[in-house]
Parts: structure tokens; sequence; C-alpha cells
């Protein structure tokens, strides 16, 4: 910044210093992690040269593999549906001007936001025991409605963000050249709201995906996902399998967002 | 407009909305209520509840009864957890208040460019798995981890210092992942500061420390007030974090209600920790709300 040049008013005393201090202490557990899963040998202590070895194990082993299919499973259908459901909430309280039981419906939406979560995990506990002793059915089902029902504020966030950064004049150009209100829908306003659709299935599906909490309450016997699993692996001795697991989950986060941040550059 | 066309409007927008609303109310908003109902019913034979009143779940929060002579005393145990939890996340707060202003600072006050890749950094952890991360933390602290093998190599100490499985291992573990939850809004408070304001500042011979405590604090106030927030309240209800680094001995509130529900086999009980923990962090909200809106000069 040039005009901070002869005297930087911005810098103070021990900042920087401070700042550069903090982010090698943020990345360097995870650079650790993510190097000791190419560990060879047989400990977590010691390094005993580069090798795959963990990622073929974690491969091979039927229960990591059951629990990222259950995991992926859960988080597609928990993106589609809150994503889906968000996307009608943020066209109804939008662009629509205030009506009555409008701060009702925010405070409905993000109420996963604020509750903390093991309070909500509880909840659901008790919720959906109930319903399975009274059913007898104890599928994957209680795990993706839990899911979508949390997803849902991730997911209206960023469609209602680019709700109201819309120009309603395209939808009244489309109306004026006699499109009823679902062709409008169909070829104007949803194609113009897409990018905020995707960054929110995305943000809702990496929500999803590394959830423990809730999952941990929720889930039946033989339900684990991805991150109940590795919490479930703690009882037992360490192994860098877990740090394979945790490094491949990173690469996907990581690989997402980096998708997400280029869509919701875009829009401008 | 008319009163009708008002009604219409109000009436497509709760339609759209029915189906999210719906599935909230299903799996979010109702059974919270259901928690709350617990909470005033008589605990059950192994788990479970019967649907007798009872204020003996709330009663228990505080005091305990002589099993022999039914003498009421306070609730030792419950109190050491609720003073571990407080103390642990108002330590955690002001740790990640003393590393994060610094970072915010920095970031805010670098060029367009840069400060998009910092910013990208701090949002990289902040979105990353909460257990991955406290896993990494573990890897660290751990006795035969990276920093006591550092050290014992330095020859600074010969026995690793046990930190894994104490009240500092769950304080680092939580000052670590909730850091960039006091970065982001104190960012952003930053990156709206007026810089001129210092250089008046210094031209009437303020000291740094002086324009740090007389003008850059009092205007990032909002910032400040956000992150505490932010970083407070899921300290309070931490649960994977203590679990994970305190070792089942160190419990925080979120770990001991758990327990209610598993070994401890009373649901209510555990049903009005939950609503003492949830009231106390919708409190913590609100007052951030009016906080947030008396600082707000339009507002």
């Amino acid at each position: 910044m040039a005009r901070n040049r002869a005297f930087d008013v911005t810098t103070l005393p021990g900042f920087t210093t401070i700042a550069i201090v903090s982010f090698v202490l943020l990345y360097a557990p995870i650079v650790t992690l993510v190097v000791y899963s190419f560990n060879g040998g047989n400990s977590v202590n010691l390094w005993g040269g580069f090798s795959f070895k963990w990622y073929a194990l974690a491969w091979k082993n039927d229960a990591v593999q059951g629990a990222a299919v259950r995991s992926f499973i859960i988080a597609i259908w928990a993106s589609v549906i809150s994503t889906s459901v968000a996307t009608l909430a943020a066209l109804g309280t939008t662009r629509r001007g205030r009506f009555r039981g409008q701060t009702l419906i925010y405070v409905m939406i993000n109420q996963p936001l604020m509750v903390p979560e093991i309070v909500s995990a509880v909840a659901l506990l008790i919720f959906f025991s109930t319903i399975k002793i009274a059913t007898g059915y104890t599928g994957l089902a209680y795990l993706i409605i839990a899911h979508s029902a949390f997803c849902v504020p991730f997911a209206y966030l960023p469609i209602r963000a680019r709700l109201e950064g819309m120009d309603m004049s395209m939808e009244t150009a489309a109306a004026d050249l006699y499109a009823n209100p679902w062709q409008t829908f169909r070829y104007v306003t949803l194609p113009l709201l897409m990018p905020g659709v995707i960054a929110g299935a995305m943000l809702a599906f990496v929500i999803s995906l590394d959830d423990v909490i809730i999952t941990e309450f929720v889930k039946s016997a033989g339900q684990d996902t991805l991150p109940t699993y590795m919490l479930g692996q703690l009882r037992r001795a360490l192994t860098p399998e877990v740090n394979a697991i945790s490094t491949a989950l990173l690469a996907l986060t990581v690989l997402i967002l980096t998708a997400f941040f280029i869509i919701t550059k875009k829009r401008d | 407009m008319s009163a009708a066309g008002q009604r219409s409007k109000g009436a497509n927008g709760w339609l759209l909305a029915a189906p999210a609303l719906v599935l909230l109310l299903v799996a979010a908003n109702g059974p919270l209520l259901i928690v709350a109902i617990y909470s005033f019913l008589e605990k059950g034979d192994y788990s479970g509840v019967r649907w007798i009143l009872s204020g003996e779940a709330w009663f228990r929060v505080l005091f305990t009864r002589d099993i022999f002579d039914g003498t009421v005393s306070l609730a030792d145990a419950n109190l050491s957890i609720f003073w571990r939890s407080a103390k642990l996340s108002l330590a955690t707060t002001v740790l990640t208040f003393a590393f994060g202003l610094p970072t915010a600072w920095f970031i805010a006050t670098r060029a367009p460019r840069a400060r998009a890749i910092w910013l990208f950094l701090i949002t990289i952890p902040f979105w990353t798995n909460l257990l991955i991360r406290t896993f990494a933390i573990m890897e660290v602290i751990r006795n035969q981890g990276l920093l006591n093998t550092a050290l014992i190599n330095l020859g600074l100490i010969t026995e690793p210092i046990q930190i894994l499985y104490t009240d500092t291992a769950v304080l680092i573990g939580m000052a670590y992942v909730y850091l960039p939850l006091m970065v982001l809004p104190l960012f952003a408070a930053i990156d709206r500061f007026d810089f001129k304001l210092i250089e008046a500042g210094y031209d009437l011979y303020a000291s740094r420390l002086q324009i740090l405590r007389r003008v850059i604090l009092p205007i990032i106030r909002p910032g400040i007030v956000a992150g505490s927030i932010l970083v407070f309240v899921p300290s309070l209800g931490a649960y994977v974090t203590p679990r994970v680094l305190g070792g089942g001995k160190n419990m925080m509130i979120g770990n001991f209600i758990e327990l209610q529900f598993g070994q401890g086999q009373n649901w209510p009980h555990g049903a009005a920790l939950s609503m003492l923990l949830l009231v106390i962090v919708l409190g913590a909200l609100i007052l951030y709300t009016r906080v947030s809106a008396k600082d707000d000069p339009h507002g």
C-alpha cells in the first residue's frame, strides 16, 4: 500500500511475528498428520520411509469401506434434500417484501447454528430412539433426516445471498414476454440462481461429511460413518491408518472448498 | 400495496418455506421441545423416563441428597464440571484473542491479492473436520509426539511432559480448533477500519499502546464481541475435543450430558443439563445482539 510507505501506520510491534507464529501453529499439526500418513513404519512415532501402505490397508479394511460408503450416501442425500428445501425457503423469504412471521422462519432455519451440537444430538437421540422402538425400523433414514435438517442453514445462506444480489428486471422482462410463473422460474430465475444453489449444496455436503456428534448419537449399531469410525478407533492403539483416512477426508474438503471459492468468486 | 396483496405474499412465503420448516420441525426444533419436557419427568429404571411430573432432574443439577439421612448439600461433582467448563471456555476465548487479533490485523493489512490468500489459509482449517484437527493436535502433544520428542532431542527435558489427558491439553486443543472463529470476525472489523485514524493519533503524539487501547480496540469492538461469542459458545458446549484430549476424566458439560444418556442412565437429568447449557448459550447470543445493536451507529 503506497500511501503508507514512508511511515507504515498499519504495523504494530510484534503483531506480524505473532501472526506468523499463529499460521505455523495452525498448520504444523495438520502437516505432521499428513506426512505421517505416508509413514512406511508400523508405529505412529517412528518414521520408516515413504509408503502408501496405510492407504492400502485402510482401503482394504471392510469397516472403513462400509463407513466411507455410508458417509457418502448420507452426505449426498443430505445435501440434495437440504439444498432443495433451502432453495424454496430462500425464494419464499427474499424478494417479496417483508411479511408476517418472516422472523420466525429465520429463527427456525438458523436454529441448528445457535444450539450447541451436543444438545441437538441428545434431542435427536430421545426422539429417534422412541420412533425406533415404535416402528422397529433402524435404517439410514434417521441419519439422513438428521443431517438434512442441520445442513439447511448452511445451504440456505449462500442461496439467499445470491438471490438478494440478483436483479429482478430479468424476471419482469420474462413476465412481460408472457412467460408463465413456472417458465420464468425454470428458464430465468433458476439458471441465474444456480451458482448459489451449487455453493449451498457443496457446503451442506462438507458439513454432513464432517459431522461427528449428531451421527454418534443417532446411529444404530453398525452404522459408523468415517468420523465416528475414527472416534471409535481412539479406544484402541492408534495406527497411521487413522492418519490416512484423515488425509483423504482433508484432501476432499480442500478440493470442494477450492471449487466453492471459485464458484462464488465468479458471481460478479 | 393492498392488504389482500400483503396476505397472499405472506402465504406464498410460508408455502415456499414449508418443506424446510417441516424438516426442521421434525429433526431440529421439535426434538428440543421434547428435551424440555423430559427434564421435568422422573427417570426410568434403566434408561428413558416415567411419565410422572418431577423437579428432581433440575434439583440434581445443583444439589445432592444423602442416600441415608436425606440431608441436602451442594452437588460438588457437578459444580466442579461447570466450573471447569466455564474456566476452560473463558481461557480459550482469551488465548484465541491473544493470537487472533495480531493474525487478523496482519491479514487485513496485506495488499488485496495476498490478503485473499492469507484469508483462504485461515478458512481451510475452519472448514476442516474438527475431529481431524483434534487428532492432529493430539499427535503433537502426545508423550511420544512432536513436541516432547523435539524437547528431548534438544536436551531441554529428559522425560516427556504429560500434557495429553490434562486440562491443559483440552485448553490447547480448543484454542487450536476455534482460532479461525476468532480471526474471521476480527478480520471483518479491521478490514473496515480507517487507518487515517492511526495517522491522526500519531500526529497527536499518542504512543503505540495508546493507539491500540484508545483508537483501535474501541473501533473494532463489534468484531471482538462477535469473535468472543463465536469461540466461547462452542467451547462451552464442546464434546469431541475434551473427549479426545481430556481422556474421560477431565469432563466438560458436553461429556457430562452424554454420560447421563450412557452409563449414568438418567435421561431427565441429562435433559435438564442440556436445557441449562442451551439457556446459557442463548443468553450469550442475546447479549451479543444487544451489544452489536448498540455499536451500530444507525441502529
